[in-house]
């Protein structure tokens, strides 16, 4: 792009064309420059210069005038880890461990092979036996104790692990030539996305056991998965039945011609493209799937933020609720940036050259 | 299951036939009592009127789509949905498309073994070998690892041919084959069908390419509405047609 002389140079000139080229430039610019120096010393101010470290007890905060990090530093395990019992918290910490480490491991295209399936299977089943426990020694602790990273991390993997295979199943069911199943997956659909998210966990967690036996209900964690699964592969069948309507017919016919049957057109054919031709709506699903296990408190679950809220009512301390939200929102921010991230390197692939 | 490997088509046994084919769509009547018997190795090109019903003549063949009355019989095993002898009849039958068709995602390599790996359980170095040796004869061995996006039409739909010939069939459908090209490359794909025509291949060419219908078929079809309403050999229908019908559209594209 830039010249072969100079390179630096070219970029320089560029970037200032660009900040002063014109006078609509210069005046954004001038703007910009003086909101930053009206805000920056501010944040710098209260974020780094007065905020509060270490030791990390309520009389460093209450000397400091800046944000209070100290309580993050002396909370962390009770944002992250919510209610569950203190000295064994170190079985939350490895169920996080195990799952984002999962989740790094399988973001490379070397990982995607059937074993990977039977990977996360066994995580998701180690992930709730050490958090159950009650077994092999470990004292039992009963879901309405578990709290913050790893509840969101198992929601949201569960939600969206098992609700993608299942919306793509539906997606073909409601263009299926069988009247019955083509009725039964369109009202599946339509029930559930003309429902609020909020009524459906109420639902699944209030008025379900009013109408059977809590004996015979899964506990209310388990609703409270189920219902987001539900939720969330209606949402991704529409994405994906998106997808197939965006494909030409010629595909179809070209597939049933060589004889391939219908699984196999739909695994080999139909399903690679119309996929890659949604990533970036099924990405907006996803992320806001990700957001939406955080509804789960209103059921009386403890996901990262009512943990984070619980942290705060601790009276020691002065409450400080935003460098928590803060230090909550960072973490959402990690995984919803880092799914969109991924989902980027997705699409180039699909876009990519053969290799 | 056995049905497809059980064919060995008998050497008097015609290739295909049709008693009284109809198909509607809707209120349309787009096939309305075709019969045609098709000898094994014969080249057959079928023109008409667009909507005269030659496309859908020939993907009621294979079964894209399905005919509603009358029967079609192809190497001596009954046409219809059932899954067992859709099979049957698809690996009989190849079938190349106006609009190419390949599949955007996969090699051209990988287009061409799909059907042999997949259907026919070949194993993969099997179909490869086989693969290679079919684009080395339609002339493009060189593009096997590219998309079929990275092709010019001409290409692709020579591509396309070798795809279906991957599965040995013992027909080929083609479905107006060169109507989609760039003028310049319509020859190349036709050289590739000649070239076929003559290794004694039983082709069904819904085409207007009547250069093609001259030098190969033996026979042509005249197709106006839904039906077939005049057959003779290429030199007898271009130089005397029976029908008013068949004048005005010889008229038309020549």
């Amino acid at each position: 792009m830039a010249t072969t002389a100079m390179p630096g140079r070219g970029r320089a000139t560029g970037l200032a064309r660009s900040l002063f080229g014109s006078p609509l430039n210069f005046a954004v610019t001038a703007g910009f420059a003086l909101l930053l120096w009206a805000t920056l010393p501010f944040v710098v101010r209260w974020a780094i210069l007065d905020a509060a470290f270490l030791p990390a007890v309520p009389e460093t905060c209450r000397a400091a005038g800046g944000a209070c990090w100290s309580f993050i530093i002396a909370k962390h395990s009770q944002i992250l880890f919510g209610i569950y019992p203190y000295d064994e918290r170190w079985r939350p910490m490895i169920v996080c461990l195990l799952l984002l480490g999962l989740l790094i491991h399988s973001v490379r295209p070397q990982a995607w092979r059937p074993s990977l399936a039977i990977w996360w299977l066994g995580a998701l089943a180690a992930s709730w036996l050490l958090l159950a426990g009650g077994m092999f020694g470990l004292i039992e602790v009963t879901a309405d104790k578990w709290g913050g990273l790893p509840v969101t991390l198992i929601l949201t993997v569960v939600a969206i692990g098992f609700g993608f295979p299942t919306g793509v199943l539906l997606a073909l069911a409601r263009r299926s030539d069988l009247p019955v199943i083509r009725l039964l997956a369109t009202l599946f659909i339509e029930v559930t996305r003309a429902l609020p998210l909020l009524s459906i966990l109420f639902i699944a967690s209030i008025m379900l056991p009013l109408l059977v036996p809590e004996a015979f209900l899964p506990d209310k964690f388990m609703r409270a998965l189920i219902a987001l699964y539900l939720f969330a592969s209606a949402y991704m069948a529409e994405v994906v039945r998106g997808g197939l309507q965006a494909l030409p017919r010629g595909q179809d016919e070209a597939a049933d011609a060589l004889g391939l049957n219908y699984w196999q057109k739909q695994r080999l054919i139909i399903l690679p493209q119309a996929v890659a031709l949604v990533i970036p709506a099924l990405t907006n699903t996803v992320i806001v799937m990700i957001k939406n296990t955080s509804l789960v408190l209103v059921v009386g679950l403890f996901d990262l933020i009512s943990s984070g809220k619980a942290a705060l009512a601790d009276p020691e301390w002065r409450s400080p609720s935003v460098e928590v939200y803060l230090f909550i929102t960072a973490i959402y921010f990690v995984l919803c940036f880092g799914f969109s991230r991924f989902a980027d390197s997705l699409e180039r692939r699909a876009k990519g050259p053969a290799t | 299951m056995t049905v497809a490997a059980t064919i060995t088509p008998a050497p008097g046994q015609p290739a295909i036939t049709m008693t009284g084919v109809t198909k509607n769509y809707g209120s349309f009547q787009a096939l309305r009592g075709v019969d045609l018997a098709v000898a094994r190795g014969e080249r057959i090109v079928i023109c008409g009127p667009s909507g005269s019903g030659k496309s859908t003549l020939i993907r009621c063949i294979n079964q894209l789509e399905q005919h509603e009355g009358g029967r079609i019989v192809v190497n001596g095993v009954e046409v219809g949905p059932e899954p067992k002898q859709l099979e049957a009849i698809r690996t009989q039958v190849g079938m190349v498309f106006q609009s190419f068709n390949l599949f955007p995602h996969l090699t051209i390599l990988e287009n061409c073994i799909l059907g042999p790996t997949w259907v026919k359980k070949l194993p993969r170095a099997e179909a490869e070998a086989k693969a290679m040796a079919l684009l080395e004869r339609v002339k493009i061995p060189d593009q096997a690892h590219k998309r079929p996006g990275q092709l010019s039409g001409g290409q692709q739909q020579r591509v396309a041919i070798a795809r279906a010939l991957c599965m040995e069939p013992s027909i080929m459908l083609f479905d107006e084959p060169t109507s989609a090209l760039d003028p310049e490359m319509v020859k190349e794909v036709l050289d590739v069908m000649l070239e076929l025509a003559g290794d004694g291949m039983t082709m069904l060419v819904v085409t207007h390419e009547m250069g093609f219908a001259r030098q190969a078929a033996d026979r042509v079809i005249f197709m106006d509405q839904g039906q077939i309403i005049e057959q003779a050999t290429p030199q007898s229908f271009f130089a005397n047609p029976q029908h008013e019908r068949a004048r005005l559209f010889l008229s038309q594209i020549l």
